[in-house]
């Protein structure tokens, strides 16, 4: 059976309405897999397409990729820690990336040896592998970052903007002489140049600014795909990258708003790795000491309050202390407190990373909300719990002007009656900047490991029966 | 119309439809919206599977568009998948 190119034209467009559905799933938990089941069966139907559509001949080599990368897939996403999610996305990006780079290099030796290369064309690969390219090294660096195999800290070296832009320039030079010439060599030095410019690109920037980077890999790993389409003619590899190029693209708006920076702040500014001197609040605040508490304290609070907000963060993820929550959640709500979660946009290390956590935990997902839902709760809770977000809940983003996070939106935290902080030490968040809520009145910290200080809290609330 | 026009066409327009499509998506889903846009780029095994098949290739092709069969196979399969998990973890209170 072969199929026509006007009817593969038609099935490739019923498989971009897939997927255009697929993405409108996720507007509510309640209709998401379904939204994945079309984004499969999109995929499925632009599979089965491409190969009945006669190009291809040969299955040999595809039936053998198909089945090998397919079985990694399937056993990577199924091993898969959550907590792992943002190094796996990388990862993926990383693939896609690659994949670009090797299909702009097939596409141009096979139209090459039929005669049937153009300087259009040739621009098109260009742009695909040079994109391609940014988007491979890019992410194995964030990869690298997210995994713990490179420092997370931003990475600075001499004259990093020239030469970024040096090489930037000299990339999308052999580019055009490339696109003009044909020329394998400019080709090759062209894809080398991209590929080092990803690296350069990713490794000064720090862990922290880990979500807008993930959206910018995302979006690229995008754009990759549209160029392709572009080189192929393909219309569908065009509709999906110009689909994914701009849910990154959105995603990174929404990060860095939520950061209160621009996203050339992010890329090029390198936070937290200058000394910003002690801000006059700060140091105001400072000597008026803080307060520690101990686990009693908080529970003795908390069993007796009415609302309850929990406000997670990046330390919640590292010492995978979201079971535990779950558990105090349940045997607070046996008392008769409403539970709550409060999630700031740049939580953790990827964009939403909180919300799965959670989920993943079975925390339902309608006592976890968002920062601009919960912010007017806060001053009708009694016990506000901070586990392992520090920047998020600084009130220097409100009344320092002085303060580098300045400006940044952040959950209200110190506007409850009372806050319990959970802080393994007194170390400053990724900002490096002193948090003025440690200092408030109604502020206590709870030195320990937040999965240990909360599997405390639950062990002394089964112990104190009612 | 040259085919290069038409696709700038199209390329336009569904950057708008993933505007308005995005904006939509709920900020508890961010993660799982990662994921699967992650599988669906993995559409790239589309120019893979054209470059491998074709019946004239040299090896050297041949094998490019292998790795990219490969590489975006793990793209589709491990994107779908994950995201399918992610999202059954999600639920409402239950009662």
């Amino acid at each position: 059976m072969q199929l026509s190119a006007n009817t593969q034209a038609v099935v490739y467009l019923i498989s971009a309405i897939l997927f255009i559905l697929a993405l409108k799933g996720l507007t509510h938990p309640a209709t998401a897999r379904r939204g994945n089941f079309l984004g499969m069966a999109g995929m499925a139907l632009a599979i089965v397409a491409t190969l009945l559509g006669g190009e291809v001949q040969s299955y040999g080599f595809i039936i053998a990729g198909v089945l090998v990368g397919g079985l990694i897939g399937i056993v990577v996403a199924q091993r898969i820690q959550m907590t792992a999610m943002p190094q796996l996305v990388a990862a993926l990006h990383s693939f896609v990336g690659l994949a670009a780079v090797l299909v702009a290099i097939g596409t141009f030796l096979n139209k090459r040896d039929a005669g049937l290369l153009n300087a259009v064309l040739m621009g098109e690969l260009s742009a695909g592998a040079i994109i391609g390219a940014i988007t491979f090294t890019g992410s194995v660096i964030a990869f690298g970052k997210l995994q713990g195999l490179i420092s997370g800290k931003p990475v600075k070296f001499a004259m990093q903007h020239p030469l970024n832009a040096a090489i930037a320039l000299a990339t999308i030079a052999l580019g055009v002489h490339f696109a003009m010439t044909g020329s394998v060599v400019s080709l090759t030095l062209m894809t080398l140049l991209a590929l080092i410019l990803g690296v350069t690109l990713i490794i000064p920037i720090g862990g922290a600014d880990m979500p807008v980077i993930i959206s910018m890999l995302n979006s690229y790993s995008g754009w990759a795909a549209a160029a392709t389409g572009f080189t192929l003619q393909n219309n569908l590899l065009i509709i999906v990258g110009a689909l994914v190029g701009f849910s990154g693209a959105i995603l990174s708006y929404i990060m860095c708003r939520a950061m209160n920076r621009s996203i050339i702040n992010v890329v090029f500014g390198g936070f937290g790795s200058e000394s910003t001197g002690a801000p006059s609040a700060g140091a105001a605040a400072m000597e008026k000491g803080i307060k520690s508490a101990s686990v009693e304290d908080a529970v003795y609070w908390m069993e007796d309050a009415n609302r309850v907000i929990v406000v997670p963060g990046y330390g919640m993820a590292v010492a995978q202390a979201q079971h535990a929550l779950k558990e105090l959640m349940e045997l607070l709500e046996a008392r008769g407190v409403e539970v709550r979660f409060g999630v700031h946009p740049v939580a953790g290390r990827m964009p939403g990373h909180m919300n799965v956590l959670l989920a993943e935990a079975d925390i339902p997902y309608d006592r976890v909300l968002e920062m601009d839902e919960i912010n007017p709760d806060f001053p009708s809770t009694d016990v506000t719990l901070v586990v392992g977000a520090n920047d998020v809940v600084n009130p220097a983003a409100k009344d320092d002007a002085s303060s580098p996070i300045y400006g940044m939106p952040i959950l209200e935290a110190g506007r409850s009656k009372q806050v319990y902080f959970l802080k393994r030490s007194m170390n400053p968040g990724y900002s490096g900047v002193d948090n003025l809520l440690f200092y408030k009145e109604n502020t206590s910290l709870i030195f320990g490991d937040a999965k240990d200080t909360i599997e405390g809290m639950v062990s002394a609330l089964k112990g104190s029966a009612h | 119309m040259p085919d290069t026009l038409i696709g700038l066409y199209v390329f336009v327009l569904a950057c708008f439809i993933g505007y308005y499509v995005i904006w939509g998506v709920t900020p508890s889903l961010h993660t799982p919206l990662v994921a699967l846009t992650n599988a669906i780029s993995g559409i790239v095994i589309v120019g893979a599977l054209l470059v491998t098949g074709l019946d004239s290739v040299g090896s050297f092709a041949e094998i490019t568009g292998f790795l990219a069969v490969l590489l975006a196979s793990i793209n589709v399969f491990g994107g779908f998948l994950v995201t399918n998990r992610m999202l059954a973890m999600f639920k409402k209170k239950d009662k």
